[in-house]
């Protein structure tokens, strides 16, 4: 008796999560095309803030390779062409902010000038370290057209630092690891250029996730 | 019949109200409430989870037996959650940037666990659905208070970014009410959640009060 209704139980809950399994697959199935178009979408979005769309004419995700930067993480470099002639990069940059990673996109010439610099995932603290964030304040726009050189490798630091960099009032560790990581995106630029701007190199599968 | 609707409906806005009476779903209350367009999003797409599965456990409630019910009625609302992740993600992408990341918290809001069992168990399909979008919709008005509180009174903004979440129509809703460095910090930090929560429920019962009505227990198995 008891055997048999523990085999009831069993099976009730196997129905369930059979028909509702199945609904769940329907509709992956069915919003899969759409939710990898509009992540797609995303991505070429985030990365027209960095790289101009004037300077380039082809799909900057099409085009684009995988490597490992300077801390070992994985990054995958946007490359932008025009011509068939590298005039653009673009890649993820890292940074320690106050309460933890931050994750930047940065976006090079083929000199190493920055094109522009966006924020793309932090947690910092609302009203106070969320001003690198283009909706919260023009901080992270005074990037655009430096390069190590200008100014020099020394200054590329907030000005409690010694640097050139304002902090902004109440944030100092915020603008610091921006800085931190801006500066250090570019020196692996400068010591990979060669590898980066390769347009031979085999291209990375086209993702769509950030 | 017609009173049973009415009490649904009061019960879910007002007297038995989620959160402000029941004081559950505290996490997605605190948490997604540093705005009012964030707490009516969170609001609507819980409202939205909390009636389709009171539905549907209203619908196979003769089938579920005791034993189970709890997974069986886990598992109904995990699918309706990812059902409404996975449509938002792909037709209402602006929508899902604002919210994507919350959408998930709503499995483990105890709310519509509660409801489903303290009445769409044993309640027929309409009724239970009623019960499931007014007890949702209670839940978005009070984040939405919440949100209110929390957004003037830290942002000095209220409704800002509403049109990201409805559509350019309502860019009416947004408004700057104080200057943009007038601000408390603190409120839109935790601490602000816990505060203006519990403000908020003092609030309603002295309301309740002034109202002559007896101040009220939340009860999650008040069936109606």
């Amino acid at each position: 008796m008891k055997q048999q209704r523990m085999l009831t139980h069993g099976v009730i809950l196997g129905v369930f999560c059979l028909g509702f399994g199945l609904l769940l697959a329907v509709t992956n199935r069915v919003t899969a095309e759409d939710i990898a178009a509009r992540a797609l979408e995303d991505r070429l979005n985030s990365l027209s803030q960095v790289v101009p769309d004037g300077i380039h004419d082809n799909n900057l995700v099409a085009d684009a390779i995988a490597m490992k930067d300077g801390q070992g993480n994985e990054i995958t470099v946007y490359r932008a062409t025009k011509e068939g002639k590298v005039t653009g990069l673009a890649y993820e940059i890292f940074g320690s902010g106050y309460a933890g990673k931050m994750k930047l996109m940065l976006g090079v010439d083929a000199e190493g000038k920055v094109l522009g610099v966006r924020v793309l995932a932090h947690k910092e603290t609302p009203g106070l370290g969320d001003k690198i964030e283009t909706k919260k304040g023009d901080w992270i726009l005074r990037f655009t057209g430096l390069s190590i050189g200008n100014p020099p490798v020394d200054k590329w630091k907030v000005k409690k630092d010694g640097g050139q960099f304002d902090q902004f009032a109440g944030a100092t560790i915020t603008p610091r690891g921006v800085v931190k990581a801006i500066r250090e995106g570019l020196e692996f630029f400068a010591a990979h250029k060669e590898q980066m701007m390769d347009l031979s190199a085999p291209k990375a599968p086209m993702k769509g996730e950030h | 019949m017609a009173t049973q609707y009415k009490t649904i409906v009061r019960d879910g806005l007002w007297d038995n109200n989620g959160v402000l009476a029941m004081l559950l779903g505290m996490c997605p209350s605190m948490a997604m409430t540093t705005s009012a367009t964030n707490g009516l999003g969170m609001g609507l797409a819980t409202a939205a989870v909390m009636a389709a599965s009171s539905l549907l456990v209203s619908l196979f409630r003769n089938n579920i037996t005791q034993e189970v019910r709890i997974p069986v009625y886990i598992l109904i609302v995990a699918a309706m959650v990812t059902l409404v992740d996975l449509c938002m993600n792909a037709w209402m992408h602006e929508l899902y940037k604002v919210l994507g990341l919350f959408i998930p918290l709503i499995v483990s809001n105890c709310l519509p666990l509660a409801r489903l069992e303290a009445f769409a168990a044993k309640e027929p399909v309409l009724p239970s659905f009623m019960d499931g979008l007014f007890m949702g919709i209670g839940f978005a008005f009070a984040l939405t208070a919440i949100g209110a509180v929390r957004e003037i009174t830290g942002s000095g903004t209220l409704f800002a970014d509403a049109s990201l979440l409805l559509g350019p129509a309502f860019k009416f809703m947004e408004m700057r009410l104080l200057s943009a460095d007038a601000g408390v910090l603190m409120m839109v930090l935790p601490p602000g959640g816990f505060l203006v929560t519990g403000l908020l429920v003092v609030g309603k019962r002295m309301l309740d009060v002034r109202a002559g009505k007896a101040i009220q227990m939340g009860c999650a198995h008040s069936a109606a």
